[in-house]
């Protein structure tokens, strides 16, 4: 469904991402993991077609995001680390707004937001403000605007962040009701969280892929602390050892 | 184009759904009341003075177009100039603060059409705006009898001058996330546009007719004594087309950034 390959970021001289290459399948729900700077957020902006990349190719269910970037917005739902509301629109006149744009016809927006805002918890609060709303609201309707033209791929930037330990709970459930015919990506400094909710995890390091592989694979005896820190640092020391190409520039 | 009235219906919306647009159509009238009452109460007080004279050569000079009307066009130009960099300075700058410009730039709709929304909906605003300066003319064709072709003329003009300035501003707009960087290099552009022809009278042969046509003034002026020129017409269209496609090319800018 997704197949990230050989994909390279650069920002002028700094290397965001390098050569990185992962595959999640229908039905998956892949945990996107590592160190804040390590460059999840500007994989998923690459993938959601937000960002070029500088190199490699990203395909989403059979499509080029760089050639058919048209038919790759269509399908996929993209929960920014912060999310994209605007404030002076109520969650109803926000989420049709979203439908129209995403391709909705006029006739089936109704109907879709009805059922987002149902499957989100959001149907006492359909005509407050946005601007009015608390952060756990915020952030259903971000997962909300995410979900309205049923979109097959899902990407989400910390869906938890910033939550109560309820709303937490609520949002990974949601998640979890989401994936069955969906491919859902999602990054986390929440490591339980993807013990909890993902099929596969991808650690990424300093812009560079440590391990993908399936949860069971992973922990086996082991807890996903010991085998996130395994990683991270085995490629700090190797950094150390022997400088990169990107690191000299 | 069922994207574009998405992006402008938003935009309206969102105009009028903050104060600002009340706050705007607010300043804007009661300035406009202002200078239309000034003029008013010159021109009659000339024409008293006039009348006293009892010369009919000279109050035949005296008409509503030229003594009332044009100097309320022209003034209304100004305030156009301080109002629209107002009005736009959000368009992107916000947009791209609140991280909506993600919801937006993945979304499959084109940045064309993002763009030509945007000024859609400025566009929109500003045509009310405009309507409601009308609203001065008529009061004069009750009491009065001023030449209707040059009133909607200059009006025409009016719009075409604030329809240039929504543009700049969205482009000015399109190159940050700062609305108040945005609304000052929009105004200093504007004003620049709006000035530039002062040199002109000792440009030189050939600078100075230059200077004249890239003048925004020049042109509204020929528009507010009533003639309408192809060539001006011309003009504030390009400047439109320029701006626009300088925000088009500014915002796909950052897919190769």
């Amino acid at each position: 469904m997704i197949e990230v390959e050989n994909l390279t970021k650069r920002y002028g001289d700094l290397v965001a991402v390098q050569n990185i290459s992962f595959s999640a399948e229908k039905g998956q729900i892949l945990g996107f993991l590592g160190p804040n700077g390590a460059g999840k957020t500007t994989t998923m902006r690459i993938i959601t077609g937000f960002l070029p990349a500088s190199g490699g190719t990203v395909r989403v269910a059979g499509f080029d995001i760089f050639e058919q970037a048209h038919e790759v917005r269509k399908r996929i739902g993209y929960l920014p680390e912060n999310p994209p509301l605007y404030n002076d629109m109520t969650v109803w006149s926000f989420l049709s707004f979203v439908g129209r744009i995403k391709g909705l016809s006029r006739t089936e927006i109704p109907e879709a937001a009805e059922r987002t805002i149902q499957r989100c918890g959001l149907k006492g609060v359909s005509k407050r403000l946005l601007g009015h709303l608390s952060k756990g609201f915020r952030q259903r309707v971000g997962l909300a605007q995410a979900l309205i033209h049923d979109p097959s791929v899902l990407v989400l930037d910390e869906p938890t962040i910033g939550l109560d330990p309820r709303q937490i709970i609520e949002i990974r459930s949601l998640i979890r009701d989401l994936s069955g015919e969906r491919t859902v990506i999602l990054s986390t400094h929440i490591l339980p969280e993807v013990a909890q909710l993902c099929d596969k995890v991808v650690i990424i390091n300093r812009g560079r892929i440590a391990v993908e592989d399936t949860i069971e694979n992973l922990t086996a005896g082991r807890s996903l602390e010991q085998v996130f820190l395994q990683y991270i640092s085995r490629d700090d020391t190797e950094h150390e050892m022997e400088p990169t190409p990107g690191a000299t520039a | 184009m069922r994207n574009i009235v998405a992006i402008a219906g938003k935009d309206l919306r969102s105009y009028f759904t903050s104060p600002i647009a009340y706050v705007i159509l607010t300043g804007y009238l009661l300035l406009a009341g202002w200078f239309f009452f000034n003029l008013l109460a010159n021109f009659n007080q000339m024409l008293m003075a006039y009348m006293t004279f009892d010369s009919p050569e000279m109050l035949e000079a005296l008409n509503l177009n030229e003594w009332v009307i044009a100097p309320l066009l022209h003034n209304l130009a100004v305030v156009l100039v301080i109002l629209v960099p107002m009005l736009t300075m959000r368009s992107f700058a916000e947009e791209k603060k609140s991280g909506t410009y993600e919801l937006l730039m993945t979304s499959p709709i084109s940045v064309a059409e993002i763009v030509a929304g945007k000024f859609a909906g400025g566009f929109i605003f500003l045509f009310v705006l405009v309507a409601l300066t009308g609203l001065y003319p008529l009061i004069l064709m009750w009491f009065g009898d001023p030449e209707v072709g040059v009133i909607v003329s200059g009006l025409l003009g009016l719009l075409l001058l604030g329809a240039s300035f929504v543009a700049i501003g969205l482009f000015t707009s399109s190159l940050t996330d700062n609305q108040i960087i945005a609304a000052v290099s929009c105004l200093v552009v504007l004003l620049l546009l709006y000035i530039i022809a002062w040199p002109a009278q000792s440009a030189g042969d050939m600078l100075g007719p230059f200077l004249r046509y890239l003048s925004l003034t020049e042109h509204f002026n020929e528009l507010v004594k009533g003639v309408i020129d192809t060539r001006d017409i011309v003009y504030f269209l390009s400047v439109i087309v320029l701006a626009l496609f300088l925000t088009l090319r500014s915002v796909e800018s950052m897919r190769w950034r």
